[in-house]
């Protein structure tokens, strides 16, 4: 994707910016921007470095596996297909708990790994089934306790109340959340009929 | 407002002490857990720097150059009916295609409109409250060879439409 807009943006931005006179400003954005990225990159160092080892130490403790136990019941409602298969819950509960945590780079493997075991029980291989429709859905909406880059942003830019907009965020993304699994729930039940 | 404020803050700090507390009873080495947890934060970083570096050179052209402001004037009629603030439509088309850019993109409308004022309010909820949609959608039913997604996208876009109303909903609200 980011390989077609990408060029897609530069040169458009240049040409354009060419014929309504804004050479110079080009020139400034161009090296602003740079320093604006490493700014933000050194604030990230800071607190993404800082949430990964608390969590890591989140990980490692037995709060994962009360997490597990608390997802349980919600993954039985969500994922009625694979009630029986240990392994897929245990590798999807894996992936909502690193959602959940805030470590997007340690839920995707795991969550790709949950995907690969539902394929194996899906009947037609090229087709998404039921329960990965809405495996894909809560990771598109999931939510985050701590939205750890946001705060780093917002501290990056001098914010008097960085963490402010946290309550706010999950409001916002349990509502997203509630909808997608609404409008799955109902589009899957549809198809039964 | 003072409590939202206050609660939000007091979730981090009891966050953190909970982990902490839990490792302790179960007599984890907890700063050494913390150490191999904190080299991988800065393998992310670094990982993230050069795309971050690429987008936000991208979308400091696009600012300056007026083209973002070209194509947030064709989506005028959605800004005017749903009252969408017109200074984060560039966050909302660019959200569901790329995490890099949208955060390029939150940040130049943060430094121009300033953090803490309404629409960086707004920029940060939705920032926060939505997910990279188009590159979740696409990783996994890649890694599968699924072809035939079904409704998975247009269902990803509703959460993320809902996600965008509700956040600036609560600061209209708020502020």
């Amino acid at each position: 994707m980011l390989n077609v807009l990408w060029p897609i943006f530069i040169i458009s931005s240049c040409i354009y910016s060419i014929f309504t006179g804004k050479v110079t400003k080009i020139n400034d954005a161009l090296f602003y921007s740079a320093k604006e990225a490493v700014n933000l990159c050194i604030t990230f160092i800071g607190t993404i470095t800082l949430w990964n080892g608390i969590m890591r130490i989140a990980m490692e403790t037995s709060l994962t596996q009360k997490l597990k136990k608390c997802l349980h019941p919600i993954l039985k409602y969500l994922f009625p297909e694979i009630n029986k298969n240990e392994k897929i819950n245990k590798e999807i509960s894996m992936n909502m708990i690193a959602n959940i945590l805030g470590l997007g780079n340690a839920a995707t493997p795991l969550g790709i790994k949950a995907m690969k075991s539902m394929q194996e029980i899906n009947e037609k291989k090229d087709t998404l089934s039921n329960s990965m429709i809405m495996f894909i859905l809560i990771n598109t909406a999931s939510l985050q306790i701590i939205p750890t880059s946001i705060l780093a942003i917002r501290s990056s830019l001098g914010s008097q109340y960085p963490t402010k907009i946290i309550f706010p965020i999950w409001i916002s993304s349990a509502c997203a959340l509630i909808t997608v699994i609404t409008i799955t729930k109902i589009l899957l039940k549809r198809r039964k009929h | 407002m003072k409590i939202i404020e206050y609660i939000s803050g007091a979730i981090i700090p009891i966050a953190i002490s909970i982990i902490i507390f839990y490792g302790l009873i179960e007599k984890k080495n907890v700063f050494d857990i913390f150490l191999i947890g904190a080299k991988e934060g800065i393998d992310i970083v670094i990982k993230m720097f050069p795309t971050l570096i690429g987008l936000f050179v991208a979308i400091g052209l696009l600012r300056i150059s007026g083209i973002l402001d070209i194509v947030v004037a064709m989506f005028f009629p959605i800004i005017k009916k749903f009252q969408i603030p017109e200074a984060i439509m560039p966050l909302i088309l660019l959200r569901p295609i790329s995490g890099s850019a949208a955060t390029a993109v939150a940040t130049e409308i943060m430094n121009t409109y300033g953090v803490d004022s309404f629409i960086g309010l707004i920029t940060s909820t939705i920032i926060g409250a939505t997910e990279t949609t188009l590159y979740t959608i696409t990783i996994y039913s890649s890694c599968i060879g699924a072809k035939k997604t079904r409704f998975v996208l247009l269902a990803a876009l509703a959460g993320d439409f809902i996600g965008v109303f509700i956040s600036i909903l609560i600061w209209r609200n708020l502020s």
